[in-house]
């Protein structure tokens, strides 16, 4: 029979005395000290084309030479073939959803972000991979799979070198899209 | 069979701790001793026994403790030894006890412990799940963000009925009750209650989510000599398997990703399995969301593709009555300690087929199935263990 989940094991039932000079002293069990992280990213070749890129609300994807797939947003390797892709190639701002929740709780680092909201995998036109966005300027409830978005970029006087300047994706009103293989997101590309 | 020239490797004690939100009463150092002892005692071994320890956690920016393999090592009374650190995100427990293995199969070392944790309480996951990068937004609220939208697809996919999630939910946590180490022990839970639970991540609901939890689980494991002399249970390890793919390429199938299935092929292949359902008598597997359940069993072969949700609603995986339980322990939908669930998974299919389940146990349970997967659904650990060598 398994041990008592409320037993001391064998070996740990040694009893610990705190030294004279501090028995009166209350016990700290624990502190709740403040988190955060700080670090200089270096986006390397494929990264820097695409955050420039952004900075122009254009999208700057790569692609590979061998399995013909194009990434965005492109980390300059083909996990498939294992070689660097290569750019640029620009795609349209405008895709489809591939799969999406309804989220009703915040996210820590988005205290901007209301719930309800919606996540969704995006496909853009073009890109045989799919990357996660927010569905905006419409109910939640009506998103689809395989329904047609188009960016929805900050101010032109806002713009940076950052994804975030799609602030997420609208419905664009063309038809959907048929999604034919539903397990799989994305586009295989011609893997030789 | 054992694969030739491999060590024949034998689990000879298994220790877990009380999973619980909050550990409040041992520390980080604490809880891994409670756990590492309490496997000692099952194998009747002592530190001086244990040649080698080999540690897994999921991310250190979790708890915000770097390395912490070099400052536990001291606590748990292994200074001097080899100490080896592994880390493949949520499945990280399963790959632990992978390594571990290999380093008695391969005849590095006789007898080795092995050690998986995370003390959530003092963390915060969902925040170091979600950590802005230039590159990308963040638009996922922990794991349920992300992985919902892949459950909406098999949702699709498989034409299943809408409450299968509920009724894994709803299962596990009944499993749960038997397990007097799991974290969530809801005796008064009904079926309407799980279904009526706010969606958290729709289509998803907060009871079909796992929990957050405090805990560690340990193994001590030896070669062939030192499983025949144990005088005391033993599970015998038939194969251990382990797989990672890219969480991004085209085409990648996210419901059933290729890793896990060619995870699972190599795992059943060294163990001689040809018919999965009939020859596995216990499954122990890593559902950290409900619909989970019915996608693994596809993957990893159970049910055919499309069909595994009618195995959850016939009820083939119940401690009772079902011809395949899974998760008899309560799963991870019952206590979540994300380091040291895969290890659990592994750990309660040693006790089954070493018949020291208690209350949970499968009666008769001589073939036993443990998986763990982490990250975005890419890294795959796996093993099945035997009672008979």
């Amino acid at each position: 029979m398994p041990v008592d989940p409320d037993s001391t094991p064998v070996g740990l039932g040694v009893e610990v005395t705190a030294p004279a000079s501090i028995a009166d002293v209350e016990m700290v069990q624990r502190v709740r000290t403040p988190i955060r992280i700080e670090y200089t990213y270096t986006p390397g070749r494929a990264l820097s084309a695409y955050l420039r890129g952004m900075a122009e609300k254009r999208i700057v994807a790569e692609r590979c030479p061998r399995t013909g797939q194009v990434f965005v947003p492109p980390r300059g390797v083909s996990p498939m073939a294992g070689i660097p892709t290569v750019g640029p190639v620009e795609l349209p701002d405008v895709g489809y959803v591939e799969s999406f929740n309804i989220t009703r709780v915040p996210i820590a680092t988005r205290p901007d972000l209301e719930p309800p909201y919606c996540s969704a995998w995006i496909v853009l036109d073009g890109a045989s991979v799919g990357f996660m966005g927010l569905v905006i300027n419409c109910e939640p409830e009506s998103v689809r799979m395989g329904m047609r978005v188009k960016a929805v970029w900050k101010p032109d006087d806002e713009l940076e070198k950052s994804a975030t300047n799609i602030l997420g994706w609208e419905p664009s009103g063309e038809p959907d899209v048929e999604i034919s293989d539903i397990e799989t997101i994305g586009r295989p590309g011609d893997l030789q | 069979m054992t694969v030739a020239g491999k060590e024949r490797t034998a689990v000879i004690g298994v220790g877990q701790t009380k999973y619980a939100s909050t550990r409040g009463d041992v520390s980080m150092a604490g809880l891994l001793r409670e756990a590492a002892y309490r496997a000692l005692e099952m194998a009747g071994k002592t530190w001086d026994d244990i040649d080698a320890v080999v540690m897994g956690k999921a991310p250190d920016f979790f708890e915000g403790v770097m390395m912490p393999e070099l400052y536990l090592a001291e606590a748990l009374g292994c200074v001097g030894k080899p100490i080896m650190r592994v880390h493949t995100a949520g499945s990280v427990g399963g790959s632990t006890a992978c390594v571990a293995a290999s380093m008695v199969q391969g005849r590095v070392h006789e007898t080795v412990l092995t050690i998986a944790w995370e003390k959530q309480s003092e963390s915060n996951a969902m925040w170091a799940l979600s950590l802005p990068m230039p590159f990308t937004t963040s638009v996922n609220a922990g794991a349920g963000g992300y992985f919902s939208p892949i459950m909406r697809r098999y949702m699709a996919m498989s034409d299943a009925p809408e409450l299968i999630g509920c009724m894994v939910a709803f299962k596990d946590r009944q499993h749960a009750l038997k397990n007097p180490y799991a974290h969530l022990h809801q005796p008064d839970l009904t079926f309407d209650q799980v279904v009526e639970s706010p969606m958290l991540w729709d289509p998803i609901r907060y009871s079909e989510t796992c929990p957050s939890s405090d805990g560690a689980c340990a193994m001590v494991m030896t070669n062939e000599v030192g499983g025949d002399a144990h005088d005391g249970p033993v599970a015998w390890i038939k194969g251990t398997a382990m797989r990672s793919e890219s969480n991004s390429y085209g085409g990648r199938n996210m419901v059933s990703p290729a890793a896990s299935e060619q995870c699972a092929d190599d795992v059943f292949a060294q163990a001689g399995i040809h018919d999965r359902r009939r020859e596995i008598d216990v499954v122990e597997m890593y559902v950290p969301f409900s619909w989970y359940e019915p996608m693994w069993l596809e993957s990893l072969g159970f049910a055919e593709k499309g069909k595994g949700w009618r195995m959850v609603e016939d009820g083939s995986t119940n401690h009772v009555g079902g011809d395949l339980p899974v998760n008899c322990s309560g799963g991870v939908l019952s206590s979540n300690a994300i380091g040291a669930s895969g290890m659990i998974r592994f750990a309660e299919a040693a006790l089954q087929v070493m018949g020291e389940a208690g209350e949970h146990q499968v009666d008769g349970a001589r073939i036993a199935f443990g998986h763990a997967y982490g990250g975005g659904a890419q890294y795959f650990a796996m093993w099945v263990v035997a009672s008979e060598k």
